[in-house]
């Protein structure tokens, strides 16, 4: 099929980006950041509460870690489940012994269903982020307006009345966006997203409702990508974040603060086998002095104010 | 499409591994290292070509364009400082766009001394389907784009995403370029049958690519490391009997990231001690190669 003559004209070639909503931008070459309490390295660990309900809607796609057998898929339901009641645990249980507080992005039907496990979350000082209704509710071009809004709306709304305050971070579902989503979150109150990974430092994402922070949560390191697509073992995966913090410290001496994003899934890292090697990454984490742990909130707070 | 399909494109002759024509890289060197960073623009919502999406998702693929876009804004940065830092220089399969897009980007890889040859205009659009006219307008687009931002004259090509017709090779030869990194069959430079010109392929590489090795292999950023040090160690070996060509292909947005860099640096630091690399660019690589063969 021969190509239309359309096919080579390029009308977003142009100095810059080939989109409105970001100006290009070198990291390397921007005012350095200086983190609270003389920290130069912030790891900020986001855990993903999922909900997968055991028939997938597939609209408009199905979610990574869905079901997979026809129907009932209980191996899959319920080793998802495995992650809500027993590895969510051990991940807190891991950040409880050194202190730390986290993120945690989270389907609002998790907070419907096991309230309880959102109000231990809050009274231990973590931050929910919210992360759409449940792994049902996947976003991508193609869909009404309205119903985005919908959904969106529906799981901040929920959060908030679960949490006591409104979610003030959003992560999508697989990071997937459609065109208008970064405008309904900024219209609809939330001060920033995880989904684009471009960058090691939050920046400003332009929208038609205004400006929202884009958080870059890099899905290269999430222990999904890692451990469940890539195959790699759990010791492999804590030698790659150790290498990732090795090098970011590295940089901070000469371009200031930077921060690692650090991607959890309680049904991969919260297991019996794995959970050990991932509390003695933590612990080597935490030993360093130059490196502190931070919840994107407090990533949001202390880039806003340096800008 | 006028052109009928042929199982057996013709491109060169069969020439077995055993009793080659001795290759000696310049200063004796057994093995003739280039380092090829693509440097590439990827549209957020580009044109559709019927014969293959852009992107796996609806756009915007956020994931898919995000990723490389950490490349213009971070990860460039990273991998050409270390590059330059233990003496390789780039020879950039670039999508030519880019020179409008991020000047930033192919003015450090030209202050740097790297050589540039063309990997389309975009990475998201594809050669499937051109007639003619248009994969000529592609290829000229690409000669006066890099001239104007770099003062280099293109020298080679790379299919942008791979993207072929079975007309490409007879073109790029007929417009001056002198080298393909399309061509996989060999770990020597081979002169390539074409009706008009002179083209050679030069052992680019898929195998020890970084986006193969990790996302066709899912190595670890450490045995990725390994694997490339393996393959230097072996080649250079071999390059002993004729010289051979070790090409590193990557991708700033997967070597630059901040758990592969530092294992990276391992394989720059062997290379360079190990003393018979002939650590140099593609076209030099070409040149050397044409001078022993005439």
């Amino acid at each position: 099929m021969t190509l239309d003559t359309s096919y080579l004209e390029y009308p977003w070639r142009q100095r810059g980006m080939d989109h409105e909503h970001y100006p290009y931008s070198i990291m390397h070459q921007r005012t350095p950041i200086v983190w609270p309490d003389a920290k130069r390295l912030l790891i900020w660990p986001v855990v993903s509460l999922e909900y997968f309900p055991m028939v997938p809607a597939d609209l408009p796609f199905r979610a990574p870690g869905h079901m997979q057998t026809a129907y009932p898929d209980y191996r899959h339901y319920t080793a998802r489940e495995y992650g809500t009641r027993i590895g969510i645990f051990r991940l807190l249980g891991a950040f409880e012994k050194v202190g730390t507080k986290v993120s945690v992005a989270t389907n609002s039907a998790i907070a419907e269903r096991y309230p309880e496990l959102i109000c231990e979350i809050m009274a231990a000082g973590h931050e929910i982020v919210a992360h759409s209704t449940d792994m049902n509710g996947a976003i991508a071009s193609g869909m009404e307006e309205a119903d985005e809004r919908a959904l969106i709306l529906s799981s901040l709304d929920i959060l908030e009345k679960a949490c006591g305050i409104r979610p003030r971070g959003w992560l999508s579902i697989a990071r997937s966006q459609s065109f208008n989503t970064a405008k309904i979150l900024t219209e609809l109150g939330a001060e920033y997203m995880c989904d684009w990974v471009n960058d090691e430092l939050p920046y400003t994402f332009q929208t038609k409702a205004g400006a929202i922070t884009n958080i870059p949560l890099n899905h290269e390191l999430s222990d999904r990508q890692i451990i469940n697509v890539q195959q790699q073992s759990v010791d492999s995966y804590a030698q790659q974040m150790l290498d990732a913090a090795d090098w970011l410290l590295g940089e901070t001496k000469s371009h200031g603060g930077r921060m690692l994003p650090m991607h959890l899934t309680p049904y991969i890292m919260g297991l019996p086998y794995r959970i050990s090697a991932f509390e003695n990454l933590i612990a080597q984490l935490a030993a360093q002095q130059d490196i502190g742990f931070a919840r994107g909130e407090e990533i949001l707070d202390s880039w806003q104010t340096q800008q | 499409m006028s052109e009928q399909q042929q199982s057996d494109p013709g491109l060169y002759d069969y020439l077995s591994y055993r009793n080659r024509p001795k290759i000696t890289w310049p200063g004796g060197k057994t093995c003739a290292v280039w380092v090829a960073p693509n440097l590439e623009f990827y549209e957020l919502d580009p044109a559709v070509n019927p014969h293959r999406k852009s992107w796996p998702k609806p756009h915007p693929d956020v994931v898919g364009y995000s990723h490389r876009d950490h490349a213009n804004r971070v990860s460039h940065w990273r991998m050409a400082e270390m590059m330059t830092k233990h003496g390789f220089p780039g020879s950039v399969s670039l999508s030519v766009a880019l020179c409008d897009h991020i000047p930033e980007v192919v003015q450090d890889a030209n202050q740097r001394g790297w050589e540039f040859f063309s990997h389309g205009i975009y990475n998201t659009r594809y050669s499937y389907g051109m007639d003619e006219a248009q994969e000529r307008a592609i290829i000229e687009d690409s000669i006066a784009t890099v001239e104007r931002a770099t003062g280099q004259r293109i020298r080679g090509w790379l299919a942008p995403a791979l993207t072929h017709t079975p007309r490409t090779l007879g073109l790029i030869a007929e417009y001056g370029l002198d080298y393909t990194c399309d061509l996989y069959h060999d770990d020597q430079p081979t002169d390539i049958r074409v009706k008009s010109g002179e083209l050679t392929a030069i052992p680019y590489s898929l195998e020890v690519n970084d986006h193969y090795g990790f996302f066709i292999y899912n190595m670890s950023p450490r045995e990725y490391a390994d694997t490339l040090i393996r393959q230097y160690d072996r080649l250079a070996d071999e390059g002993d009997k004729s010289g051979t060509v070790m090409c590193i292909p990557l991708h700033s947005y997967l070597i630059g990231q901040p758990h592969r860099i530092g294992p990276f640096e391992a394989v720059l630091e062997h290379i360079a001690g190990d003393g018979r690399a002939w650590i140099t660019k593609a076209g030099d690589i070409v040149d050397s190669f044409r001078e022993q063969m005439a």
